[in-house]
């Protein structure tokens, strides 16, 4: 245990500059996404999971619609490029879960239907000492009826330790939905965050399921 | 003209990759997995090129555009050429890009199988 990857010895493929390829049978990609703050350690928690070194990509949204002119000007429009990190985990032959790392501040969020739509499922990465980085995310998700976890990562130096209790008490958050402790840093840790969520993800199913 | 609520403001560079085209396939989700039929050949665009490269395993299209150095949507244009030509095919997830299709409880299973065995 505590390898990362589960590779064989690489395929020698030039072009993959040392990425592990997918075995030929994959064919079901899955989406969960990392929500927080500037810091919290978003990335952190998804390269300690990831058999792959987080990679990072952007997008570059143009929002229309909103005062377009008369002229159709071009240059009317604004223009903002996102950048996120992601990871990616093997989860058998057929099925490759890949983990996003989004910024949660509110001016990110008009991305979110376009990149995240058909996640599985979110966690929400908090930090006690800015606690208020993360009401907007949680506020967002419960609008969106995306389902949820909270994680708060703990720091070595965080000297004013809040129970959980009172993290959420502080947050708002509904019994319902599952907050936890973890350690962005360590796999075990961000493997169990995971699990977590998709248990979370399974209960809510089950009772769907179970409804007439 | 309409536009799409998502195209590129972009600079030459990526002008020139896409022909001018901001016009992307949303038939591509970040993590549809895109397979290469065919060997890149003699005066295919270099970008095309790299893209069956890549694909001779199957690359989720995030993965593509982090290794392209190329803005998503930029990366849905050139996937739109090739899959045009069957020069790619493509496995679209299975979750739809509505948030309505909610996942079933044999997938969420499977998942939970897979991470536990992490």
């Amino acid at each position: 245990m505590g390898s990362a990857t589960s590779d064989t010895p690489a395929a020698a493929d030039p072009a993959a500059s040392g990425r592990t390829p997918l075995t030929h049978a994959a064919e079901t990609g899955l989406k969960i996404v990392v929500v927080g703050g500037f810091g919290v350690g978003k990335t952190t928690l998804v390269r300690s999971v990831s058999e792959i070194r987080p990679l990072n990509t952007e997008e570059v949204m143009t929002q229309a619609g909103v005062g377009v002119d008369e002229t159709g000007e071009v240059t009317a429009k604004t223009t903002t490029t996102v950048a996120f990190d992601f990871g990616r985990i093997s989860l058998n032959e057929r099925m490759v879960l890949y983990l996003f790392g989004a910024p949660g501040q509110e001016r990110f969020w008009f991305l979110w239907d376009r990149l995240f739509s058909g996640t599985l499922g979110a966690v929400v990465l908090v930090d006690t000492r800015r606690m208020d980085d993360s009401w907007y995310a949680i506020d967002r998700l419960e609008h969106h009826g995306t389902p949820f976890v909270v994680a708060v990562n703990r720091f070595d130096d965080d000297a004013a330790r809040h129970s959980l209790d009172e993290i959420r008490l502080a947050l708002a958050l509904p019994d319902r939905v599952p907050l936890i402790d973890c350690d962005a840093r360590v796999r075990t840790s961000g493997k169990h965050v995971l699990v977590t969520l998709v248990d979370h993800l399974y209960q809510l199913a089950l009772a769907q399921e179970g409804a007439p | 003209m309409t536009r799409r609520p998502v195209d590129t403001g972009a600079p030459d560079r990526l002008y020139t990759v896409t022909g001018g085209r901001s016009r992307a396939d949303d038939s591509f989700d970040l993590v549809t997995l895109v397979v290469g039929e065919c060997e890149p050949s003699a005066g295919m665009q270099s970008e095309h090129v790299r893209i069956l490269e890549l694909c001779r395993h199957p690359t989720a299209v995030v993965e593509l555009a982090a290794e392209l150095a190329l803005p998503i949507t930029v990366v849905r244009i050139l996937l739109g050429d090739l899959l045009a030509t069957g020069r790619i095919t493509a496995r679209h997830p299975r979750l739809g890009q509505s948030a309505a299709t909610h996942p079933d409880t044999a997938l969420l299973q499977e998942v939970l199988h897979g991470l536990r065995n992490l």
